[in-house]
């Protein structure tokens, strides 16, 4: 299903290399740029037809309702009032009155139309430079009508990557853990929606605790952590198939589980007499191998991009500190050296810096600093937040945050929180139920 | 060497003490007053069950630490003791940490406390093989309040009949 949009795109006309334009992403969202997404066009049978299919009165608006909203969340662009545009969509498409667009202040101008074709949706669309006057790119894909949100998602990566000239991280999804009930008994379940939270689902049914799912890079494959049966371990669940799995035959609990950057191995903790050490274990063979022997804590473990070191967890100093190895364990090198307790390190898949949860005097902050320690930025600070995860990008981080309760241990809350590298742009994503321990997919469509 | 390590533990216990001792004259101890907790352990009864007469269910922990207090030692040689009359009684071990924490921190964490009261069991003639430990970090407080007498509660390894 997922894969079918990929062998149905195809580009109509091959992107021009003169931009125009340019967005600075290092400035976060100080001046985010104007542009106008004007609604992909339809004519009155194609409407018609999808309104059957897709019960979508105007299947070209929504769908550039789904690329606006997700150019504005991003922080970098000001997407302008519909109300004030002066050429309709249809024209707007063959050929913008660039004055009419540079009079509301538009810099870039996004049109496009919508076909219904032999039961398929096709979406052709345009970016154009409107203070240039010219079209700067232009490409059509034809895929299912049921694809229609991740066309949406698609533009808006494309028009993102070509402003920006970085990849856009739309075409993605979050698994992370649903939380409902009191405190003292949060039922827990694994929970999956798109990037911008539609198409939420549920993928266990909370008979037994479930904590940190991670998606696997290179394929719709997840671990986490279940309490099935009452043995915490850490299993594979195959999101397309359903299909779940424990992770090796361990004498007790295993925890903290990530993979590989290619896919090919689990790295996780493994607790045993008051010591956690960390243990990869090879999907293909299913060779398990000890990476770190101390009688220390160490955990939640991540690797670097290239896949050539670790950075992990450890109470080896004594408290929660951050740390790096090589990949077979060697080479341990401490990084953290700020007040305060450091946990929860990620490797960003730009490869350059660590993010990170740090307590410190009763707060807690999400961080960055580079993979030697120098240079620590906290992003936020809260009462409670930790576990962040990054976009397929590396410019946005995802976490969670939870609530203080008040003085009869009322109002707890656990909500997912957004926020772009240079501490701009903080954002609740809104989930169904409370939610934890978000991760972040690689792009669908590359 | 491990015993120096306890004698070392002790002392940083007995230290942190003092200095809690030293502010608890301002307000923001206002809740230890009551004489539940002492340093940052929890001394109260409040959520406390028991295994049998005279045998408390659970022992309860400093910040941040594993290390058995004096009074938890009592209750586990009480559950000792309980244990060897009662010899086709196993036990789970649960584990837990308080709301403080980063959750894959505080499950090791709450498996090193487990281990312990685990151990402790043991060096009181208890066979591992009676012993099953479980931690849930943080996920499963019995107070949910956000403050330090509810945290302290929290941080616990409670005794649980297996059979």
């Amino acid at each position: 299903m997922t894969k079918k949009i990929l062998l149905l795109l195809f580009i109509l006309i091959p992107i021009k290399a003169d931009a125009l334009i340019e967005v600075d992403i290092t400035r976060g969202n100080l001046n985010p740029l104007p542009l106008a997404v004007s609604p992909l066009s339809i004519d009155e049978e194609s409407r018609k037809g999808f309104e059957k299919i897709l019960k979508k009165e105007n299947i070209g608006s929504e769908i550039s309702n789904i690329v606006e909203n997700n150019l504005r969340t991003s922080g970098l662009f000001n997407p302008l009032d519909k109300k004030a545009f002066l050429q309709a969509p249809d024209i707007a498409n063959l050929k913008p009155r660039f004055e009419d667009w540079n009079l509301i202040k538009a810099q870039a101008l996004i049109t496009g139309k919508v076909n219904y074709v032999d039961d398929k949706l096709r979406v052709e669309f345009r970016l154009w430079d409107v203070l240039a006057a010219k079209e700067m790119m232009a490409l059509a894909f034809t895929t299912v009508p049921n694809n229609w949100r991740r066309v949406g998602h698609i533009i808006s990566d494309k028009v993102y990557e070509r402003l920006t000239g970085e990849k856009g991280y739309f075409d993605t999804r979050i698994i992370y853990v649903s939380e409902e009930g009191p405190k003292t008994q949060r039922i827990k379940k694994l929970a999956i929606m798109d990037q911008d939270g539609a198409n939420n689902k549920f993928l266990t049914l909370g008979n037994e605790l479930v904590l940190t799912p991670r998606f696997n890079p290179a394929s719709q494959m997840v671990t986490y952590l279940s309490y099935f049966k009452n043995m915490p371990r850490v299993y594979l669940l195959d999101i397309e198939t359903g299909t779940q799995e424990v992770v090796g035959d361990f004498p007790g609990m295993t925890f903290a589980p990530r993979f590989s950057p290619d896919g090919k191995k689990i790295i996780m903790s493994f607790a045993k007499d008051g010591k956690s050490d960390i243990y990869t274990m090879d999907l293909e063979n299913r060779i398990v191998e000890k990476i770190t022997n101390h009688p220390s804590i160490d955990t939640s473990p991540s690797y670097s991009p290239d896949g050539k070191y670790i950075t992990f967890n450890s109470d080896r100093s004594g408290y929660q500190q951050i740390y790096v190895m090589k990949n077979d364990g060697s080479d341990v090198k401490r990084i953290s050296f700020g007040n305060g307790l450091y946990g929860t390190p990620v490797w960003s898949p730009r490869g350059d810096l660590i993010a990170f949860t740090k307590l410190h005097k009763g707060k807690f902050y999400i961080g960055v600093m580079r993979i030697d320690g120098s240079g620590e930025r906290l992003l936020t600070e809260n009462y409670y937040q930790e576990a962040p995860s990054w976009s397929p990008n590396g410019r946005v981080l995802i976490f969670y945050r939870e609530t203080k309760t008040n003085s009869k241990g009322e109002g707890f809350s656990a909500k997912l929180w957004s926020i772009d590298l240079t501490g701009y742009n903080e954002r609740q994503i809104k989930t169904p139920t409370d939610a934890s321990d978000p991760s972040w997919s690689s792009l669908l469509s590359n | 060497m491990r015993l120096n390590k306890i004698f070392k533990n002790t002392l940083l216990v007995l230290a942190a003490c003092l200095v809690l001792s030293a502010c608890a004259t301002k307000k923001e101890v206002a809740t230890d007053i009551q004489g539940q907790m002492q340093g940052d352990v929890y001394t109260g009864t409040d959520t406390v069950e028991y295994l049998a007469d005279g045998v408390p269910d659970r022992v309860f922990f400093a910040t941040n630490e594993s290390i058995l207090t004096t009074a938890s030692r009592e209750t586990l040689r009480a559950q000792a003791a309980w244990l060897r009359k009662n010899p086709n009684i196993n036990v789970v071990l649960e584990g837990h940490a308080d709301e403080r924490g980063t959750r894959e921190y505080n499950l090791a964490l709450g498996e090193r406390r487990a281990n312990a009261a685990k151990d402790y069991l043991m060096t009181y003639g208890i066979s591992s093989d009676r012993i099953t430990v479980l931690s849930y970090g943080k996920e499963r407080p019995v107070d949910s309040g956000s403050n330090p007498l509810a945290w302290s509660k929290n941080r616990r390894s409670v005794t649980v009949k297996a059979n």
